[in-house]
């Protein structure tokens, strides 16, 4: 009976205050927008529902989405799965430089591609006039379909190869020789024993990459032109000049989660259906080939990676030239860079402060969650762990969209939590939506310690805090920071919510670098763009000499 | 240092009860092992003992005091794991003054206390390394020593050597063995491996479904076994279903096909089914030996030579003799097979009362 009564502890109240929150910063503000979009007029209506389906020009914009980010998931699948088999089953070299370009090319914000591919196959590209004066090529269309499906591949198809890498480590070399000795060999081999194995993670990978795709909103505005995909929708009609209809929007958001639940609850279903658990002695060794092969795989190893980095060593490039007003001149000069020192300072001082804050509470709430849901395991936890998976899914924009909905005139309208254009609502923002990559990877490396090394520090009289801080957290270090390299990063380069929940004080570099294309402005946007690198890069080092790893797993 | 005594415990899970009723006392300084095959509850009722599993009914008690409701972290139990539990972020000796440390001990003390573990442990000079540097015997010592270093009341061991190799084991057992002789300190050791216990205990409990079947020292329960379970699970023997009858007031056994052999100590007992077990060890061939046997595999391994034999009372026996370099059985070949008497042991029926201890 006393052991009844002493269940409300640390881990009850820790529980109670995370679900606190995200009620207030997650479950409040999609009900909100659902109450928008579902009454119109004080009446209950489903009219903005019936508006969006009943006129191709808003429901086309829905099946453009699907179009594109199916096409860029097969397309990144296929490169990024080659990629990694290349990679783990070969030897060649620069493997190791090469890997960390492929870390550094996923980690950009797909936006800044679609801008420097524009201002290389634009229709006053550097290669488009290439081609067309000298090689007297037919004017190059980049724009539309085309260009966005180009821009997602060459932006996502690196995370499937980490993803890949990653699987490919945990097949045993056995399994292979297995199959080799019953007369299965190279292709036959890749497609009836290691796709099999692969399975599962390629599942997992296809829902990150077309999630990625599916809500990007900065790619298809810059490059789609005429093609308007979705997420443009959704916020051309919440920001549109000409008077945005916010109830519209809304309905619209709640469409997209929708969307997002059934293509994450359909994911879960088949990822289940093919789960198995592998473990490996002897990883695969890569091994030498013959001068044919190795050709081959230069080329397209070297080929793919030199792609997928153009863009950001032409707007590295570009970042140097010497401008005048908005444009280039010839010759080379540091105006860019001092331009955009002096006005976007704050921005670049932005997009480390706030990503900051958010990830000292992302790692507080995420080695929270993650002992609640492995080791506190019940109703309440799980909904905890549910909830929190909900922005990993939902588009950032829609996301957007419901903070501002919620929080301009505070809750209920009573100016308590009135966070508009706040610092604080963006860093709950960054937070909320960056949660998932520490929580899982947490969860992954505590469900690694076994529960009797903790059972081992309390029959040494520890008791459970001390347990805890002394024992657990120090060994999920390793997967906490692992996480909060992915949350640190795909913080900083984040646009879709931080465009729409920006102000003047809180303006972060990828706002500024997209109002600053937007501009024509492109000297200082791509000086920008190249800090923002070197910032992303700088971490990644920082992060590697830390953990001594030299990849990422995510 | 102190006696366990457990009374009426109760374990349930999800329901469905575990343990339902079981009661033991150790003795105070004795190493007393638990032994079952798996799922038998000998881990559950090692981990209600540490305070790991929660207790539904019964008491326990460390000496005078009640630990049921205590912490496990106020028990002062030191524990040792299967898989060692070697805090794999902290050195050796880190590992080692853990305990000590949330105690709150002196510095002095500290040091003196964690040095002397690892000398005992002859792990001191790797004291300043990593544990994932060391092998799986040398981070068993470690966690023996951690466990050993708080000093604590009761010493709870479950199945330390599983995962460690056979030769291995082997010495660890030793050393396990004689540290608890030197330190005196009262030990619950779990295992399945029979041979282990019998080697490493001063007593045994044979528990089976959640039941403790016999308590004794393992050259009770080998050579009188309190049922059939615990006859095949202690080493291995021969059950051969039988008749009990009296002819002229002698308790004789008749197996199937007729063989008899009187048994003077079950004389006061009345006519019944019974079932005879017979160790390996206990057939004994000699040219005018009653049984008439065939030979149908052999298996020499080195000390010992195994027969699998053929017998009128049952098709397969399991024959044990001491290997000698002159002996060339092979198998067909018929041998002669008399019983060591002494040595065996008459179940009921039902194989839950061994008949030799009734009488």
């Amino acid at each position: 009976m006393k052991n009844e009564r002493k269940k409300f502890n640390i881990w009850t109240g820790s529980s109670l205050l995370i679900f606190i929150v995200y009620l207030i910063f997650l479950v409040y503000p999609i009900v909100t927008i659902l109450g928008q979009a579902l009454f119109v007029e004080g009446r209950l209506s489903l009219g903005n529902f019936i508006d969006f389906f009943s006129k191709t020009y808003y429901f086309n914009t829905l099946f453009n989405s699907f179009k594109v980010s199916l096409t860029a998931t097969i397309f990144a699948l296929f490169l990024g799965t080659l990629l990694a088999y290349l990679f783990s089953m070969y030897q060649f070299k620069g493997k190791k430089y090469l890997q960390i370009l492929i870390i550094v090319a996923s980690m950009s914000a797909p936006f800044v591609g679609a801008y420097s591919w524009i201002l290389l196959l634009g229709r006053n590209g550097v290669i488009t006039k290439f081609l067309m004066n000298v090689l007297h090529f037919p004017q190059i269309e980049i724009y539309g379909f085309f260009g966005i499906v180009l821009v997602f591949t060459l932006q996502l198809f690196p995370l499937v190869f980490l993803y890949v890498t990653g699987a490919f480590k945990s097949i045993d070399s056995s399994i292979l020789e297995a199959a080799e000795s019953m007369g299965s060999q190279g292709i036959k081999r890749f497609l009836k024993v290691i796709l099999p194995l692969l399975t599962p993670t390629l599942l997992a990978a296809a829902l990150l990459v077309f999630m990625r795709a599916f809500s990007d909103f900065g790619t298809p505005m810059l490059i789609g032109e005429g093609y308007r995909t979705f997420p443009v929708l959704i916020y051309t009609e919440f920001i549109s000049e000409v008077g945005g209809n916010a109830a519209f929007a809304s309905a619209l958001a709640i469409v997209a989660i929708i969307i997002a639940l059934i293509i994450f609850l359909a994911q879960k279903y088949s990822a289940n259906k093919f789960s198995f658990s592998m473990n490996s002695l002897h990883p695969v060794e890569p091994k030498k080939v013959g001068k044919i092969k190795q050709t081959f795989i230069y080329l397209f190893v070297y080929g793919s990676i030199s792609l997928a980095i153009l863009p950001q060593v032409y707007l590295t490039y570009t970042s140097f030239l010497k401008t005048s007003g908005m444009v280039f001149v010839p010759g080379y000069s540091l105006d860019s860079y001092r331009n955009a020192f002096s006005r976007m300072g704050s921005a670049i001082f932005n997009t480390i402060r706030i990503p900051l804050i958010a990830l000292v509470i992302v790692i507080i709430f995420a080695t929270i969650i993650s002992y609640l849901t492995v080791r506190k395991k019940n109703v309440f936890t799980s909904m905890i762990d549910s909830l929190s998976m909900i922005p990993y899914i939902v588009p950032g924009t829609v996301l957007g969209i419901a903070f501002i909905t919620a929080f301009n005139t505070g809750i209920g309208g009573t100016k308590f939590l009135a966070l508009t254009g706040t610092v604080f609502i963006m860093v709950i923002s960054f937070t909320i939506r960056r949660l998932p990559y520490t929580i899982r990877s947490s969860v992954a490396s505590l469900q690694q310690i076994s529960p009797s090394i903790e059972e081992a520090a309390e029959s040494l009289g520890s008791s459970r805090l001390n347990t805890f801080m002394k024992i657990t957290v120090p060994m999920m270090t390793a997967g906490i920071v692992s996480g909060a390299i992915l949350s640190w990063i795909t913080m900083i380069s984040e646009l879709s919510t931080s465009i729409l929940l920006y102000n003047v004080r809180t303006r972060t570099m990828t706002v500024a670098i997209y109002t600053e294309v937007i501009r024509g402005n492109y000297g200082v946007a791509a000086a920008l763009s190249t800090l923002l690198t070197a910032i992303t890069v700088v971490s990644l080092l920082i992060f590697m000499k830390v953990t001594k790893s030299d990849t990422i797993t995510l | 240092m102190s006696e366990i005594r457990i009374s009426n415990a109760k374990k349930v899970y999800d329901g469905i009860p575990v343990i339902k009723d079981l009661s033991l006392a150790i003795p105070d300084g004795s190493l007393f092992t638990l032994l079952g095959p798996s799922g038998c509850g000998k881990t559950t009722l090692l981990r209600m003992i540490a305070g790991f599993n929660t207790i539904e009914g019964g008491d326990f008690y460390f000496g005078d005091t009640r630990i049921n409701n205590m912490e496990p972290s106020r028990r002062n139990i030191g524990m040792v794991f299967q898989n060692y539990a070697i805090f794999p972020h902290l050195t050796v000796r880190g590992n080692v003054a853990f305990g000590l440390k949330q105690k709150k001990v002196s510095k002095e003390k500290l040091e003196e206390q964690t040095d002397k573990y690892l000398k005992l442990m002859q792990i001191d000079q790797f004291k300043d390394r990593k544990p994932d540097q060391l092998s799986g015997g040398q981070q068993q010592r470690i966690a023996l020593a951690r466990a050993l270093a708080v000093n604590p009341e009761v010493l709870l061991m479950d199945e330390p050597l599983s995962n460690l190799d056979a030769k291995l084991r082997v010495s660890m057992r030793q050393a396990i063995r004689e540290i608890q002789h030197e330190v005196g300190i009262t030990t619950v050791y779990v295992t399945h491996d029979q041979e282990e216990a019998m080697a490493i205990s001063d007593q045994i409990a044979v528990m089976n479904l959640g039941e403790i079947q016999q308590v004794g020292r393992p050259k009770e329960l080998y050579h009188r076994p309190a049922n059939e379970f615990v006859a095949t699970f202690i080493g291995r023997t021969n059950i051969i279903p039988a008749k009990l009858v009296h002819e002229n007031n002698v308790a004789v056994v008749i197996f199937e096909d007729g063989y008899k052999m009187t048994l003077t100590d079950l004389n006061m007992l009345e006519d019944q089914d019974v079932r005879v077990s017979i160790r390996p060890e206990e057939f004994v061939r000699s040219e005018n030996g009653e049984i008439e046997a065939t030979i149908m595999d052999n298996v020499y391994l080195g000390l010992n030579t195994e027969y699998v034999m053929e017998t009128t009372f049952k098709k397969r026996i399991q024959v044990s003799e001491e290997s000698t370099f002159t002996e060339d059985l092979g198998d067909g070949d018929k041998v002669r097979l008399s019983i060591n008497k002494l040595k065996i042991n008459v179940f009921n029926a039902d194989g839950t009362k061994n008949l030799l201890e009734v009488s």
